[in-house]
């Protein structure tokens, strides 16, 4: 069940699965529009939020100036913002499982260093956001592959300020979660750094999809916030789908999400924060099935699993540094690759993010070396914003497995190093349109991860593009 | 020798322009560092101007402009139109009418922001960031250099209100004619309110007690009392403290009050004034 193939399907089906996944971000310029602002306003560097920005999405994606309503813009208005990145990207993988000899399916394995490069595409972030009225307001994001096959990444309606205390706002649908540090902002775009390893990362061998702080989720979500937003707090309630839709999942899981941060004043510096966050949840191992195939929605046997950590933003004048650290635990059933049996990416068992097993009552039993898997994860990303204009960016990231899903694994095995540097030059900085001219170079090991000999793998990837929204 | 004279004068001339302009280059050049040492005091925080340039560049100069005159890019699409800066004339004032503002007013404005205009509340800069902005505004125009900003007005401590108050109010409002720009029921809507203008000629509008907006000044009962006596200089609202007495300006304040809509803040001045059975002014009745 863990051995070297499957663990490197798995993570290679998690590597499509985040190439796939590059991040839908949340830069609308038809809020500068809207408000006359540049987006240096609202974006430290966009798509990534500063306070003011931050602000302004917790007061419901307004300026509180009694001129949020529609009602006070033009007509001609429309609330929609386009973006879509083209670049030219070199990929490689230093121990790609091959056959010895080519086309000859019975031959033995062996490994190869594989290397791609030329010119892509990202996919399509179609933003509409705004006001529906004043305190309330609503954001949809159709959001694309490369190939145009689209899906709803973000679609929710929140009301604010109810009884007019902007400790109670509500929003409902499809979103990010109320997290200090957004994957749907981050300001790294390769297919390695595109995402928070810290928010997706899973021991071998565990099948548990649900804990992914970083996707946008499907449920209720309360949040409050002290007038100046030093201080900000929410709980979320969620269906345990990581967003996916029909209720794929189990019978009766949900999951929940809570977060609080709290910002200082330290003078000439600007503003520091410090938050936690939580997510606690169940998921189903056990499906009825048609014909030997899970059926959605029936999922039983509940089993728990949980996700803390703390945040911090801190700003020394021209630097700042981001600060995520996370411990994970799953259940011992999803470390032993149970669980997300009706997932689409269903059918490589035990592997990342690929889909689990389907725990058949009578039959499945945990290994006696099973044991619940837990990990601690830590993220650290640097800016150095030059100015308005150019930032450059640093990120490091480290997991590691403190209680391995098998006691025979070996107790490093799994564990993730991932650096990525990088440069956005924003030639243009108006309230109509963002350009960004992105360079960057990450680069992935994971302990024990490569397919046939089970020693490190290590994959790298360069880019350089035009990143642009209107 | 006419052509050699003419070729003299013409150096003499060019060389007199040459001189002219090193000076005056000069002069710019020193003006502009002077004024980049420029200062704010706000309490135990001292703003430096230049430590704001960053900040003023990240979130301000799209309205204001680089130059602080209110041509920023998105000026163009804004109404009310940005500040100009360079002619160190400001609405939100504790000080008389034609006087500087004192840093804290400027302070103040900065975290409140101005309702009614895309002006945001910018509370979330820190203290020390927005005594910086003040000392960047103020070094926008040679006014400050110039002139030191007028005494704060003192506002009396707030009275009692009474049903006597509110009725005294509303002659008030009827005698200096508030309702001639704000309407007989405060819904900016009177005879004038259409064709008034700001200093700059551009349109603006009256102040609409009913519809549930703040004050831009500010909402409280003293920053209502204050704007009567500064006026909000640059627009068409003048400053009464010569025409009207602090006792009477107190009147006004709870009179203005039962204009407004329902709300904590207004309770009891709503109830006296339907106690009173309060009806509009009259703007046709004889003067008393």
């Amino acid at each position: 069940m863990t051995s070297p193939r499957r663990h490197f399907a798995g993570w290679l089906l998690c590597a499509l699965f985040i190439a796939g996944a590059l991040p839908q971000a949340n830069a609308l310029p038809a809020f500068a529009r809207k408000y006359g602002l540049r987006c240096s306003a609202c974006h430290e560097a966009w798509p990534m939020l500063n306070y003011f920005g931050q602000k302004f999405k917790d007061n419901g994606y307004q300026l509180m100036n009694d001129h949020d309503a529609p009602i006070w813009q033009n007509p001609a208005y429309w609330p929609v913002t386009f973006r879509m990145t083209p670049y030219w990207h070199r990929e490689s993988t230093d121990k790609v499982a091959v056959d010895s000899v080519t086309g000859d399916a019975t031959s033995a394995a062996r490994e190869a260093q594989v290397t791609s490069h030329g010119f892509d595409l990202s996919g399509l972030d179609f933003h509409t956001g705004g006001t529906l009225d004043k305190n309330i307001s609503f954001y949809l994001l159709p959001s694309s592959d490369p190939t145009g096959t689209f899906h709803f990444e973000t679609v929710m309606a929140r009301l604010d300020n109810l009884f007019g205390s902007s400790w109670l706002n509500v929003k409902l649908g499809k979103f990010e979660l109320d997290n200090l540090v957004s994957e749907k902002r981050i300001l790294t775009l390769t297919p390695i750094s595109g995402v928070y390893q810290t928010y997706h990362f899973l021991p071998p061998g565990d099948a548990n999809i649900y804990g992914q702080i970083g996707d946008n989720q499907l449920g209720i979500e309360y949040m409050g916030h002290s007038a100046n937003d030093r201080t900000r707090v929410s709980a979320a309630l969620l269906s345990t789908s990581d967003g996916n839709v029909n209720l794929a999942s189990g019978t009766n899981t949900y999951t929940g999400f809570f977060a609080a941060s709290q910002a200082f004043d330290t003078g000439k510096l600007g503003v520091q924060r410090l938050g936690f966050y939580a997510m606690v949840g169940e998921a189903p191992i056990t499906f009825l099935t048609s014909g030997g195939v899970p059926v959605n929605g029936t999922g039983t046997g509940n089993k728990g699993f949980s996700r803390e950590g703390f945040v911090g933003l801190f700003y020394l004048k021209k630097l700042d540094f981001l600060v995520v650290t996370q411990h994970g635990s799953d259940s011992a059933w999803f470390g032993q690759g149970f669980g997300n049996a009706t997932n689409p990416f269903n059918g490589t068992p035990g592997g990342g993010n690929g889909g689990g097993l389907n725990c058949i009552p009578g039959t499945c039993v945990l290994p006696a070396a099973a044991r619940a898997p837990s990990w601690n994860g830590f993220l650290l990303e640097t800016h150095y914003v030059y100015s308005p204009q150019i930032v450059f960016i640093q990120r490091s990231e480290w997991q590691r497995v403190s209680q391995q899903a098998m006691t025979t694994n070996a107790s490093s095995l799994g564990n993730t190093d991932m650096y990525t540097f990088g440069m956005r030059w924003y030639p243009i900085m108006t309230s109509r349109a963002g350009f960004a001219w992105h360079n960057e170079y990450s680069w992935l090991r994971t302990v024990g991860g490569s397919p046939v000999t089970g020693t490190d793998l290590t994959s790298s990837s360069l880019m350089s593009g035009f990143d642009f929204d209107f | 020798m006419p052509t050699k004279l003419l070729k003299w004068s013409w150096l003499a001339a060019s060389a007199a322009l040459l001189l002219a302009a090193t000076a005056q280059a000069q002069i710019t050049s020193y003006d502009e560092r002077d004024r980049l040492n420029t200062d704010s005091h706000i309490g135990k925080y001292t703003g430096h101007a230049t430590n704001a340039k960053e900040d003023y560049r990240r979130y301000c100069v799209g309205c204001h402009g680089e130059l602080g005159d209110g041509n920023g890019e998105v000026a163009q699409w804004l109404d009310p139109k940005p500040r100009d800066f360079t002619l160190g004339i400001f609405k939100c004032r504790s000080t008389p009418t034609g006087t500087l503002p004192t840093d804290e007013d400027l302070f103040n404005t900065i975290a409140r922001g101005l309702d009614r205009s895309n002006m945001p509340v910018w509370n979330t800069f820190t203290k020390q960031q927005r005594a910086d902005l003040v000392a960047w505004v103020k070094h926008f125009s040679p006014r400050f250099q110039k002139e030191k900003p007028g005494t704060p007005i003192e506002i009396p401590a707030e009275p009692e209100v009474t049903p006597e108050r509110v009725k005294a109010g509303q002659d008030v409002f009827a005698r200096v004619q508030c309702w001639k720009c704000h309407g007989v029921e405060g819904m900016a809507n009177g005879p004038s309110a259409s064709t008034l203008t700001d200093d700059l000629s551009r349109p603006i509008l009256p102040y609409n007690f009913t519809d549930g907006s703040r004050p831009k000044c500010g909402s409280t009962d003293q920053d209502i009392y204050r704007i009567f006596m500064t006026g909000l200089d640059g627009t068409p609202m003048p400053s009464f403290s010569d025409n009207i007495k602090p006792e009477e300006a107190w009147d006004l304040v709870f009179y203005l009050r039962t204009l407004q809509p329902h709300n904590t803040f207004n309770l009891k001045e709503r109830q006296i004034a339907k106690q009173l059975g309060l009806k509009p002014v009259n703007p046709n009745a004889p003067a008393q």
